[in-house]
């Protein structure tokens, strides 16, 4: 149990994929237009990130060296299709809202990342909780982002009016908002990892 | 002889007497006479906002050098002329907080983010005006009238929305455009007050006409080319007085920051600014190409920088 913990919890500040691996930006830039967004991107890519890390670790004596990567790609795809299928038949408006970006988990940095650099090498327990970790840091790092830009942006989080008579950012919404918001919050981590040494 | 009055330092051994606070307190004396003019033309709302700008300016300056450890230096001016230039590049009607936002992207993100005086990329007031464009476009877009307090469009929005096509459309005349009778931004509008501060800047040697020369030039000869209803025809003293052509030419595309080093680099820096504008004013989705061509130009600096470097003296 002891070594089981840290390959959890690595992944949520660590070596957190969006803020410190810089993995899986291109999601992060899209999605993070609401808290409500953020969290159901995070739940799919952590579903999906758990289920592929499972899959690729128990076959990771099966699958020959040089082929890995289709075959990883195939593991994903099956379980971003299961995802996505679940989403239209039980959300179907945060499917609408996410949009091409459910499908695009596919080739999402982050799980490829992780199968490649840890799943096909460490064992299936430990691949879980690294999953599980990734995952939670994605999902974190997506409502960090994604809060920020909703409050300036539209002046509400998680849908709900924060301040009444706030005239909404619009430009936190915009791209521009998205690549501003996530700059600063990794100068953040840097200083605060560089203070403590 | 006693030695303790020699210094003993590195080269360069002759120095000028200007310094940061000289040359920075310079264009903020240069850009007074555009204020009150603006003042004049807009009524005493210019004012509050070009105060709540400066002022705010000031503060997030003495705030962030502050919180980051650095020595307060708010009066080496160069703060007050980020707010002053921000404000001058607002409407006139704005709300009192709409400067005081753009005074902080201005300064914490353009700026001090970047490691504060001298190693910002872009020109915070413009960052800030891009800013304040993006996030409160109705705000930034409505002008008022000179002398009046209705809201009236500005010429070159009039052009791009197709409501006017000339000068006897519009109700203007050069002379107009001269002394700042039109719609447009409080410190823009008065051409004759942006001349006599950067002629001012000019006779002091704090700015060399290099890249606003190759600007204004580039805009009016692309304007007459392409802008009229056959090739040749286009009114370019119209393109050159409208919009922020000169306020940018002079006061933005000279600072000493974010603008090349030598003197082919600036001509090259006001070539690309001024092509830009152009193909703004005439393609894009604003009227006006001013602030983006100039903040697109800044990147380019480490490059210029980089091609134009001057030749090594060796015999």
């Amino acid at each position: 149990m002891r070594k089981i913990i840290p390959e959890f919890n690595k992944g949520l500040l660590k070596e957190n994929p969006v803020l410190v691996l810089a993995l899986g930006l291109c999601p992060t830039l899209a999605v993070s237009v609401s808290a409500i967004n953020a969290i159901g991107m995070g739940a799919a890519a952590t579903f999906v990130l758990f289920g592929s890390n499972i899959i690729v670790s128990s076959l990771r004596k099966v699958i020959p060296d040089k082929i890995r990567i289709p075959c990883f790609i195939v593991v994903i795809a099956t379980f971003v299709t299961i995802v996505e299928m679940l989403l239209k038949a039980y959300f179907p408006a945060l499917n609408k809202s996410l949009g091409i970006f459910v499908p695009l988990i596919v080739v999402n940095c982050i799980v490829l990342g992780r199968a490649e650099a840890f799943a096909s090498k460490r064992n299936i327990l430990h691949s879980a909780f690294d999953a599980l970790g990734m995952g939670c840091g994605f999902t974190l790092a997506l409502l960090i982002i994604s809060s920020i830009r909703e409050i300036l942006g539209a002046g509400k989080i998680f849908g709900f009016v924060l301040i009444k008579g706030y005239e909404p950012a619009s430009v936190m919404i915009l791209a521009p908002g998205a690549l501003l918001t996530l700059g600063f919050v990794i100068a953040f981590m840097k200083l605060k990892s560089s203070n403590k040494g | 002889m006693n030695m303790d009055n020699l210094i003993v330092s590195t080269s360069p051994h002759i120095h000028r007497k200007e310094s940061v606070s000289y040359i920075m307190w310079a264009v903020v004396i240069a850009l007074i006479p555009s204020g009150i003019a603006g003042v004049w033309i807009f009524g005493i709302g210019a004012l509050w906002v070009m105060l709540a700008g400066v002022f705010s300016a000031l503060l997030f300056e003495a705030l962030i050098c502050r919180l980051r450890g650095k020595k307060v230096s708010i009066l080496d001016a160069s703060a007050i002329l980020t707010g002053l230039l921000l404000s001058y590049n607002l409407p006139a009607n704005v709300p009192l907080w709409l400067p005081v936002v753009g005074s902080f992207v201005a300064i914490a993100v353009a700026k001090q983010a970047f490691g504060g005086l001298g190693r910002n990329i872009f020109n915070p007031a413009l960052v800030g005006r891009a800013f304040l464009l993006a996030a409160w476009p109705t705000y930034m877009t409505t002008f008022i009238k000179p002398y009046d307090s209705i809201t009236a469009a500005t010429p070159l929005a009039l052009l791009k929305e197709g409501k006017a096509l000339n000068l006897g459309q519009m109700n203007l005349s050069y002379f107009d455009f001269l002394t700042g009778g039109r719609g447009g931004c409080i410190g823009e509008v008065c051409i004759v007050a942006l001349l006599i501060g950067a002629l001012y800047l000019w006779v002091r040697k704090i700015i060399s006409l290099h890249a606003p020369f190759a600007f204004i030039t580039i805009v009016a000869l692309l304007s007459w080319i392409f802008s009229g209803e056959a090739l040749f025809k286009g009114d370019f003293i119209f393109a050159v007085l409208s919009g922020g052509l000169i306020l940018g030419a002079f006061f933005m595309a000279t600072d000493y920051v974010t603008t090349p080093l030598t003197a082919k680099g600036q001509f090259i820096f006001g070539l690309g600014c001024g092509l830009l504008t152009f193909v703004i004013r005439k393609w894009g989705g604003y009227p006006e190409g001013v602030s983006y061509s100039i903040l697109i130009m800044n990147a380019f600096v480490p490059l210029i920088d980089r091609f134009v470097r001057p030749k090594r003296y060796s015999p």
